[in-house]
């Protein structure tokens, strides 16, 4: 079929979707649930995550979600589940764009739907660790909710020198889902910014000195 | 969809096929009858009169005059230039909230530029309440819009009653109606409508894409938005698309010849769709008034199911259709119709627009329902909110 969306092996995935859960969820018994994004976002997705030494060796997943949403959370849990399952470590590094990559790609305004499984696998691990009673990372608050994006992506943009929500949103896909939340990135955002600019930022300056001069070699 | 397997198109108020009778009509002018219908010589003279006779034909269908009828590239030309055309700095404009975006972008930038704008809610049913557009008309209010028929749900407008409304009490207030969806199955008479211009475009009634009307009132003020010649009467610049007129009228004038008809056979069929759906799959609904609506729209929703992949799936059966959800919208958004008729977002997201037309049949519903069935089944099953 020549006048498909996607590529071959997304719609491989999503017509024959891999390790969705099937029957009742109680009767898979997870360590670990993760769920991301609502309804209203038009995204929801839920992951089951089971547990054994360090290694996630059985993943399940559902999702109220389009084909891009399908088929990278069912290509993402072929990656986790291969050889026997991944430690957790080595599965919170898989990253959307390695999932992009394995997908061979998806249409631009597609990639934010292909972000939730990753989400949802975090938020999986998440519930895991803190069932277990390990002392886990603070959690960064959440900016935006539909795609997960915390606050402290919004501190290492500023932090990289990035200025506006554009630059921020093409990185983390932040507002592109329900958008209820762009105005008050934006709001943080300028905050961030000005507490970014209080400082000196170079030996020349004290203010307004970001965005006029470089700051990668100071 | 798969080599070999027949294809099922319900997607015709995205486009209709041309006719086969209306390439035909248009064959000449692009070979023979090639003149330029501004040249004063023979060939150009040709060109002319058949564009005036072609503009003759549509004015007998409108009920109106034919130096009433602008000639355009578009249904959304024809809007455009209906607002554009008319509103000026301080005018205010009434349009339903449900416009399509021809109308309803336009408007929103005119509004920036200093035009003020009020947006009609419709009821959950997806018609408009005319008491709400009397309510809303101000000293300044120079244009009121609102389409015949939805593009997306099919609902039907009171647009007679509006007109007469306004006739009667705001003689000043200039009516226009965007009929692209009505065109070749509802009555076009300006007359009935009671409207001071109307927007239609050929594609959605089997003629050619590119070519769209404008019916313009006698008296009614416009300015030209594209300059550069005299042609339509100095309203709209640009060499005549000659064959394509040709072809919007043939295909008006077949349209027209079995309208009642028509609109009979697909009122049935849908219905009988329909039905079928609501009974055959648990947790559908059908989006917009169950009567006045178009004849051949059918638009359901499905609790828990994002459309897009039902889309894709009905696709892979060779089963065209449509969808209103943010993942086909390319906006991230899901439709401002379906937002307007306050239907929750478990549903919203899952909603498929099924429109039928001159080549449909009972049978390809059927086999659409049997796969529609199992497709709804299949994604429930892989949803967490079922």
């Amino acid at each position: 079929m020549n006048n498909w969306p996607y590529s071959g092996t997304v719609k491989d995935h999503f017509f024959h979707p891999r390790n969705f859960l099937q029957g009742d969820e109680s009767d898979f018994a997870a360590d670990g649930v993760g769920e991301v994004g609502s309804p209203a976002c038009g995204d929801v997705m839920k992951m089951w995550i089971k547990v054994r030494d360090g290694k996630i060796i059985d993943l399940k997943w559902k999702t109220f979600g389009c084909a891009s949403a399908i088929g990278s959370t069912s290509m993402l849990s072929e990656m986790v589940l291969k050889n026997g399952g991944m430690k957790i470590e080595t599965a919170l590094k898989i990253t959307p764009a390695d999932i992009l990559k394995k997908l061979g790609g998806l249409p631009q305004n597609k990639i934010h739907c292909s972000v939730l499984g990753d989400k949802a696998l975090r938020a999986a691990v998440e519930n895991y660790l803190e069932k277990k009673g390990e002392p886990k990372k603070k959690p960064s608050k959440i900016i935006c909710e539909c795609l997960g994006v915390s606050e402290r992506e919004l501190d290492l943009s500023v932090a990289a020198g990035e200025r506006t929500f554009a630059e921020f949103q093409r990185k983390t896909k932040a507002g592109t889902g329900c958008e209820k939340c762009v105005a008050k990135i934006n709001k943080l955002l300028a905050k961030k910014i000005d507490k970014y600019s209080d400082k000196a930022c170079c030996s020349f300056c004290k203010k307004d000195c970001l965005g006029k001069t470089s700051r990668t070699n100071d | 969809m798969t080599k070999n397997q027949k294809l099922i198109y319900l997607d015709h108020a995205a486009t209709t096929p041309l006719a086969s009778e209306v390439l035909d009509a248009m064959l000449p002018f692009f070979r023979e009858e090639f003149g330029n219908p501004g040249s004063i010589h023979a060939k150009g003279q040709s060109a002319k009169n058949a564009l005036e006779k072609a503009r003759q034909s549509i004015a007998e269908i409108l009920n109106c005059e034919a130096e009433e009828i602008i000639f355009t590239s578009g249904g959304s030309e024809s809007d455009n230039l209906a607002l554009r055309g008319i509103l000026k700095k301080g005018d205010h404009l009434i349009i339903s909230e449900i416009e399509h975006h021809a109308i309803l972008h336009t408007a929103e930038i005119l509004e920036k530029n200093g035009i003020e704008l009020t947006k009609i809610p419709v009821e959950k049913n997806g018609i408009l309440k005319i008491e709400k557009i009397e309510k809303a008309i101000r000293k300044n209010t120079k244009l009121i819009s609102v389409m015949l028929a939805n593009n997306e749900i099919g609902t039907l407008q009171p647009i007679r009653e509006i007109g007469k409304f306004l006739q009667k009490n705001h003689p000043e207030i200039i009516f226009h109606s965007d009929a692209v969806q009505g065109g070749g199955i509802l009555d076009l008479n300006v007359k009935h409508l009671k409207v001071n211009l109307l927007s239609l475009s050929a594609h959605k009634f089997y003629g050619p894409k590119g070519v769209g009307i404008l019916f313009k009132k006698k008296g009614v003020k416009l300015n030209p938005q594209i300059s550069g010649g005299n042609q339509e009467r100095g309203l709209r610049a640009s060499t005549e698309n000659v064959a394509g007129i040709i072809g919007c009228v043939k295909a008006l004038k077949l349209a027209e010849k079995s309208r009642d008809e028509e609109f009979t056979r697909l009122t049935k069929l849908r219905n009988y769709f329909v039905e079928k759906v609501l009974t055959e799959i648990p947790r559908s609904r059908l989006n917009g008034n169950a009567e006045k609506r178009l004849p051949g729209n059918a638009n359901f929703s499905f609790f828990g199911i994002e459309g897009e992949s039902i889309l894709l799936r009905l696709d892979f059966e060779g089963i065209c259709a449509s969808s209103g959800s943010a993942c086909t919208s390319g906006s991230l958004d899901p439709s401002h119709v379906l937002k307007a008729l306050k239907i929750p977002h478990e549903w919203l997201h899952g909603s498929i627009r099924f429109t039928l037309g001159k080549s449909t049949t009972k049978k390809d519903l059927d086999f659409v329902v049997v796969k529609l069935k199992k497709i709804v089944q299949d994604l429930r099953k892989i949803s967490p909110l079922v």
